[in-house]
């Protein structure tokens, strides 16, 4: 009906495509564009800190810096949210967040793939701290661990509904985790994807339609300076919210 | 026919299910607001407060995205 209606398929971009196929026991392991990304943004985390581990001079050139200020970056976080002995999972929570913030990075780049826009990585990575969080948290607090779901100082017939609520909203925390930073990622890439598309169909669909397709290019632009904040603010909720759940292992009951 | 009406009242199940998202726009649109406004009156404790605001941010934000889950599970799933 409208020529200019015909746009580029704006969910081609999330296909996982196999680089090479590996059959073990009949699960299909095989090497896909997903696994590749994962170990790119690993091994540009690596070099990074790799970096910045070696140099390891009084002044900073630029790259240390990065490192440096990245650092600072995720022990502050801690520090404020699940306070001086959260610390101990520094490793953890530093790594989710820089394997997390560069993934969406290179989920940037055009034509790249970006690995945290598939649920299943997201899932992934939401089920190892939810996990981290019962296991260190029964460890650490034995049964005072389930003082989390009766908070100390309401009256008792209120913990017939608190209960029941605490529990679902904490069953909640994986899939919301999860889901936030999938759901961003794709809504995000399919947004710039449509609005690319707009350009280039009505850009070629007559000169009429030039001053739309410029209008539709300028909100493009727009719309990828938004995607690298969100880009950068999805890496840090995931992270920061970790802190919160692991402060909830670490020290139940005062929340 | 019928299957038409069916595919048809599914996309408007979908369309409708998105409505929850107004709840998480003014959930956030509040919690920056507030947080700004509070800011105004003491920059000075403002910094220290940005990672609750984050936090909140985050939270009420999920809420959209269940809306937006359940949009995607009517057009994909059911």
């Amino acid at each position: 009906m409208f020529p200019f209606m015909a746009v580029a398929d704006p969910i081609e971009q999330f296909e996982v495509k196999k680089l090479f196929e590996l059959t073990i026991a009949g699960t299909d392991l095989s090497f896909t564009n997903a696994s590749a990304y994962m170990m790119l943004a690993v091994g540009v985390v690596v070099a990074l800190f790799g970096y910045t581990a070696t140099r390891n001079t009084l002044v900073p050139d630029r790259l240390q810096s990065v490192g440096e200020i990245g650092y600072e970056f995720v022990a502050n976080m801690i520090r404020g949210v699940a306070g001086e002995d959260g610390l101990r999972f520094f490793p953890f929570v530093f790594t989710l967040f820089f394997f997390i913030f560069a993934a969406n990075m290179i989920g940037m780049v055009p034509y790249a793939f970006t690995t945290t826009s598939h649920v299943i990585v997201t899932g992934a990575l939401a089920l190892l701290v939810i996990g981290i969080v019962i296991v260190y948290g029964i460890f650490k607090n034995g049964g005072q661990f389930f003082r989390l779901f009766a908070p100390a100082g309401a009256p008792w017939p209120i913990y017939l509904i608190l209960v029941p609520i605490e529990i679902i909203s904490f069953l909640a925390r994986p899939l919301t985790l999860a889901l936030r930073l999938f759901a961003n990622m794709l809504a995000g890439h399919i947004m710039l994807k449509l609005f690319a598309g707009f350009a280039v169909s009505l850009a070629g669909a007559g000169i009429v339609y030039l001053p739309l397709a410029a209008l539709s290019f300028g909100m493009g632009v727009a719309l990828n300076a938004l995607e690298f904040l969100v880009a950068f603010l999805q890496a840090y909720v995931f992270a920061i919210l970790t802190c919160v759940y692991l402060n909830d292992a670490l020290h139940p009951g005062h929340h | 026919m019928e299957g038409d009406i069916t595919l048809g009242l599914k996309y408007v199940g979908a369309g409708l299910a998105t409505l929850g998202m107004i709840g998480a726009a003014i959930g956030v649109g509040n919690i920056f607001g507030s947080f700004l406004e509070a800011a105004m009156r003491n920059p000075s404790a403002a910094p220290q407060q940005t990672g609750n605001l984050f936090i909140g941010m985050a939270l009420s934000e999920a809420l959209g995205i269940l809306a937006f889950l359940v949009s995607i599970l009517i057009l994909f799933v059911v």
